[in-house]
């Protein structure tokens, strides 16, 4: 009757939100008076997690998971699910825990709720809280299937500390054939630079910044910063930035610490779509911009005048705090 | 090539959204509905694929008679069939449960569906698809290119993208990048008067459960007032989110 909680690993280490996932499952097992199993896919050091409050880490190392394949770890996933009698099964919010999700509750014919913000209201039956409206609310959702699937948010329950025993047990999960119907051929990622799901920080640019070729201030302060580079729609639309940088309602949801928008005049859709990062700054020539009314500060003036002096301070900062 | 293409009827992208009967029920007054814009990508990958190379294309919805004009403005826009299975669409696991029938009756080679509607963002409705179907599957598809049996499809990931090679049968769980925001069509008049004369056949539900339900829902707390940092004073800014904000 253990929590299960599904964590994704990259090159062999965990990656953040499975420290997320890890701390959520850990606090459902603290209401319903259980432990926590984590399912952990090639990674060094499963039994990391047990300063997150993992009981029991699952090491499952096979070279037919190396890459992804959400049908495949979707299966595993019910195995186990299966093997230890969990109700509740706690994923994280990236691209291929979404991918998966659909498959593993169709698979346990579960109650799947994305998106949840915070800790359970209850576990029988389990009561989340969620975004809706692509995060124009917010929606109380009781599972009333037999199996829960709760995909947290990122950084929204964040990671709590909880160090307990941890006993590591290697898991071969059975995989049949059919599962591998779809190959990956070919992963064009970005390497060393940090993306929007997992950033503590990202700068956005929109049509303020008048043309692609103005964006170097803007990857200028991401890299002063450590932080990822986004756009709003029109941006991406006229094909200044890639479509994976657009954030907003139809894009990706930002959920960091701190979101600086530059030359972004805040539609409705792109307000949802940033809606939970924790401080927002708006630099904006426009004192009417919609943004100034959803941020925490703004500075009301010219880009291009101020982006510069900005990343000169910021440099300043950080040699002053190095 | 047999194409379903899977429709949710949504709150355009402006509508302010509101809540009453205590908090309990989405406040539908003065809201425009629209195709889920994420379905829409995929609905006009499809009519390429229709003009291209010779698709049939059918369109399905789980919604009651107010979801009609969406419907047929998919029709409009090209479809050459639409089936509306008459319910209230309670969950995703409910809406899955009925297209499965209705792609089960049809014989589809590709089923399109977006990501995720932007109402309820559950994004389950494709993987349950395919899970129930056991169809290949490929989310937040960005590219979907078919020869014969075989497909080539691009898959957004975290910070990057994949390309995937599957076959029929397959869902795809669309978005933005299936066809550009410029490749979108408005219906024009010849469009509109055709879709009157096509086919909008509306089936009955069949007997599924609800996975989950929503109890109460509630806004987002009002904003304070933005502190605002003269631009002759960008220092002030970065002392503000390393000293109050304490995100830097």
């Amino acid at each position: 009757m253990s929590v299960l909680a599904y964590t994704e690993s990259e090159n062999g280490k965990f990656r953040k939100n499975a420290r997320e996932v890890a701390s959520y499952a850990s606090e459902v097992a603290r209401q319903m008076g259980t432990s926590v199993t984590a399912i952990t896919v090639n990674n060094n050091n499963p039994g990391e997690l047990a300063a997150y409050g993992v009981s029991k880490s699952l090491d499952i190392q096979d070279p037919k998971l190396k890459v992804f394949n959400a049908r495949a770890y979707a299966a595993m996933i019910a195995e186990i699910a299966g093997k230890e009698g969990a109700k509740v099964i706690v994923i994280s919010s990236g691209a291929d825990a979404k991918f998966l999700a659909g498959l593993l509750a169709g698979r346990l014919n579960a109650g799947y709720v994305p998106n949840v913000v915070a800790a359970p209201q209850g576990t029988d039956p389990v009561v989340v809280k969620r975004t809706v409206f692509s995060n124009k609310g917010f929606a109380h959702t009781r599972i009333l299937a037999d199996t829960a699937i709760i995909g947290v948010s990122n950084n929204a329950f964040g990671k709590v500390e909880n160090p307990v025993e941890n006993t590591v047990e290697s898991y071969t999960p059975t995989l049949d054939e059919g599962l591998f119907g779809t190959e990956s051929v070919e992963v064009d990622k970005v390497v060393g630079k940090a993306t929007i799901a997992d950033a503590d920080i990202v700068v956005s640019g929109g049509r303020g910044l008048k043309g692609p070729e103005n964006w170097g201030m803007i990857e200028e302060l991401a890299e002063v910063l450590g932080a990822a580079t986004a756009c709003s729609k029109p941006v991406s639309d006229m094909g200044w930035r890639p479509h994976s940088e657009h954030v907003g309602q139809t894009g990706k949801p930002v959920a960091s610490n701190l979101y600086i928008a530059i030359g972004i005049s805040g539609a409705i859709q792109h307000l949802a779509g940033v809606n939970a990062a924790k401080v927002k700054v708006v630099i904006n020539i426009d004192p009417d911009a919609p943004f100034f009314k959803a941020a925490d500060y703004g500075i009301v003036g010219d880009a291009f005048e101020v982006v510069p002096k900005l990343i000169e301070k910021l440099k300043e900062f950080k040699t002053q705090t190095a | 090539m047999k194409i379903l293409v899977c429709i949710s009827n949504v709150p355009d992208t402006t509508s302010k959204i509101n809540f009453t009967d205590d908090n309990r029920t989405f406040d539908t007054s003065g809201i425009q509905f629209v195709i889920n814009p994420n379905d829409e990508f995929g609905l006009t990958r499809a009519m390429w694929f229709k003009d291209k190379q010779g698709a049939t294309v059918h369109v399905a919805t789980v919604g009651e008679a107010s979801a009609e004009p969406t419907i047929r403005k998919a029709l409009a826009i090209g479809a050459d069939e639409a089936i509306r299975v008459n319910a209230v669409p309670a969950d995703g696991y409910f809406v899955a449960r009925q297209l499965a029938e209705v792609i089960r009756s049809g014989g589809y080679d590709l089923v399109i569906c977006g990501r995720e509607s932007i109402d309820y963002n559950g994004g389950m409705v494709p993987g349950i698809l395919a899970s129930l179907l056991d169809m290949n599957f490929v989310n937040t598809c960005i590219g979907l290119e078919v020869e014969g049996n075989s497909v080539t499809a691009l898959r957004e990931i975290d910070g990057g993208k994949e390309t995937l090679k599957t076959s029929f049968p397959l869902v795809v769980g669309g978005q933005k990048g299936l066809v550009e925001e410029s490749d979108l069509k408005i219906p024009n008049m010849r469009g509109i008067m055709m879709a009157r004369q096509k086919k909008l056949q509306v089936v009955e539900p069949t007997e599924a459960p609800q996975a989950i339900e929503d109890t109460q829902f509630e806004k987002p707390a009002p904003k304070g007032e933005v502190k605002l940092v003269d631009p002759s004073n960008v220092g002030e800014l970065v002392d503000l989110l390393h000293n109050e904000a304490k995100v830097i």
